[in-house]
């Protein structure tokens, strides 16, 4: 066993030791302590990843030298292995655009609370892609359910925050609830809680047919239990509130991985728990499926409505994770990759288009009002670089990323026959449409020069720290999104590897 | 169906207890009432999940008089899924208990829905 092999677990415990260490450090020291930590961890996932890359396959790593069934793993493939690396640099950019207003937002002698969240967040989360047990997973949902609260209630100055912190953690509490009768019902069936004597099981009890109305409720409790805490449609009623309300690096780490942590951990399961076989045909796949499709369309149509500048982003993600919805529910391995290609697409736009947003707020008074923030790109040019590179990626013009998603999402359903594959490319081309709509009337608003706004004088400055950091996160955001749109091979491929690895 | 349910009579109890508790949590609009329709929750899992770790006329897998045998014992795995449950649910509490001071020292009620309106119209009026 080499030393890149012992990283993921490593990472895990040191962020989980580091949320300890924030408690006792100062907001001074622990906001710097984080953004190196994100990014040795950055650094650590890469190398992981360029190991089980040059390996070519996956491995197990026994946590205690236990082996299966008593034992705990982790399992390391490219598939988390890439999504590791990027939640680790995605977390150290959205941390960096934010910052400023993370300190104006939180109460100074609770900024290090912040972090320590923020710590416990991550770890939970990089539990959440590398564990191979249902019940670790189970305890890391709630850990990422609480920090994930507390990043939102932190902010409690505002008004909002509370009522959605609220909200938010009781549809999160319903969805850990249900997860954990499937779990729980899934131990009495087959006596295993880990994936790999987990699956073999499900299908000796699916080839002798025993248990069959059992296992449909099961997966899907597992999917409703996932899908209430990633924001499916129609479950997606506390995400608008709770992201509108946090200060703008929150919102930018519960809409770009937050959301995406339940939906990795859900495709793991499909794989390695249900298989895809079962999968394609099963009618949780269907469900799915649907969901998604409204949810692309609906969240739209909700976001088109929407006066408030993050509550409308919000709204967009509930309709960006309605695609991942559409790709996992196709059932093909085709669908799959479009569906990872959509969670790292919209993992890279959205906390980018978050921090644009904390950027106009900056220069507008604190206000999210669209009607307050015209102008606003003038008055900060580099949140309105972002602001435009984002929403034309979230359109899916080609050369950004979110180009990469639809065409993958339409080429896996093309390849489907069925009613499937016309409703998803409906659904594609009007929620391309809707999206086109609202993101370029606000772009347009932002970028008008009507001088209606009473904060036309403001302008920001560029000579503080917090500016330096937010500069470098915008173009490292920019730069990932051209790459995604432009060699979205790269991306795409690992996904491809890592999920031929994970069946 | 009827004669299952009986003789399971420890299932069947933890999950209409999981359902009271799930109703709960989720329709109640008294921020007590959720908290207790959450630990209700919580408490028809363990229950569940206790209920089938139990194997009749065996005993605790601790070691007693010597015995060795496996058969002599119960499954210890579930106990320990119970037991980090219910730490889990503890932290989950006293979280919801804290959120739930802080909203009522903001708006002097438990209720959510008036939660909601009083927050309205604080908005409306600043």
């Amino acid at each position: 066993m080499t030393a890149v092999q012992n990283y993921p677990f490593a990472l895990i415990m040191l962020f989980l030791a580091s949320g300890v260490i924030c408690f006792v450090l100062s907001g001074r020291i622990a906001k710097w302590y984080c953004l190196v930590l994100c990014g040795v961890g950055t650094v650590m996932m890469a190398m992981t990843l360029r190991y089980v890359l040059a390996a070519g396959e996956s491995y197990v790593y026994l946590m205690g030298h236990f082996p299966s069934p008593w034992g705990n793993e982790l399992r390391i493939g490219p598939f988390e292995a890439l999504m590791a690396a990027l939640f680790c640099a995605i977390a150290l950019f959205s941390i960096m655009g934010g910052m400023e207003h993370i300190l104006e937002d939180c109460e100074e002698r609770k900024v290090n609370l912040y972090f320590a969240s923020f710590c416990l967040l991550m770890s939970s989360m990089l539990a959440l892609i590398f564990t191979n047990d249902l019940f670790t997973a189970y305890v890391f949902i709630e850990i990422n359910t609480i920090t994930a609260c507390a990043l939102v209630m932190l902010n409690y100055r505002n008004g909002g925050a509370l009522i959605a912190t609220t909200r938010y953690l009781i549809m999160s509490l319903l969805g850990s609830g249900l997860f954990l009768i499937a779990v729980i019902l899934l131990y009495d069936l087959t006596g295993h809680l880990l994936m790999e004597p987990l699956g073999a099981a499900v299908e000796t009890l699916r080839m002798t047919g025993g248990y069959l109305f059992p296992l449909t409720v099961i997966v899907g409790l597992l999917s409703v239990g996932l899908g209430i805490k990633s924001a499916i449609f129609p479950f997606h009623t506390w995400l608008p509130d709770a992201h509108a309300n946090a200060t703008s690096a929150s919102s930018a780490l519960l809409s770009g991985l937050v959301l995406k942590a339940y939906v990795i951990l859900l495709i793991k399961l499909i794989y390695r728990v249900m298989s895809m076989e079962s999968h394609a045909v099963s009618f949780a796949a269907d469900m799915l499926f649907v969901f998604g499709v409204l949810a692309m369309i609906i969240g739209s149509v909700l976001a088109m409505g929407e006066q408030d500048l993050k509550r409308m982003l919000a709204y967009s993600s509930v309709a960006q994770v309605g695609y991942i919805y559409a790709g996992i529910g196709l059932g093909t391995t085709a669908g799959m990759i479009a569906a990872g290609t959509q969670i790292v697409t919209h993992a890279i736009t959205k906390p980018m288009l978050f921090c644009a947003a904390g950027g106009f707020m900056g220069v507008s008074g604190g206000s999210r009002r669209i009607s307050d923030l015209r102008g606003a790109a003038w008055r900060d040019p580099l949140s309105g670089v972002a602001f435009f590179v984002g929403a034309l990626s979230m359109i899916g013009i080609p050369l950004f990323g979110g180009f990469a998603t639809k065409l993958q999402l339409t080429l896996a359903s093309i390849a489907l026959p069925g009613w499937k594959a016309w409703l998803s490319i409906a659904a594609i081309v009007l929620s391309t449409v809707l999206n086109a709509i609202y993101y370029l009337k606000t772009t347009a608003a932002l970028y008008s020069k009507d001088g209606t706004s009473p904060y036309d004088e403001l302008r920001v400055t560029y000579r503080t720290l917090y500016r330096a950091l937010y500069v470098i996160a915008i173009l490292a955001f920019i730069i990932l999104n051209i790459w995604q749109g432009i060699g979205s091979g790269t991306f795409t491929g690992i996904i491809r590897e890592g999920l031929s690895l994970l069946g | 169906m009827g004669p299952n349910l009986l003789a399971n009579y420890y299932e069947t109890a933890a999950m209409l207890i999981f359902g009271i508790g799930f109703t709960a949590l989720f329709l109640s609009r008294n921020m007590i009432k959720k908290v207790i329709g959450f630990n209700l929750m919580d408490t028809g899992m363990f229950l569940f999940l206790a209920a089938k770790g139990y194997v009749e006329g065996r005993s605790a897998p601790i070691l007693t008089d010597g015995v060795r045998s496996a058969t002599a014992y119960i499954n210890p795995v579930p106990a320990g899924l119970v037991l980090t449950g219910i730490v889990v649910s503890v932290s989950v509490t006293a979280f919801l208990l804290a959120l739930t001071v802080r909203l009522y020292l903001k708006y002097r009620t438990l209720n959510l829905d008036e939660m909601l309106q009083r927050s309205r119209r604080n908005e409306a009026e600043s």
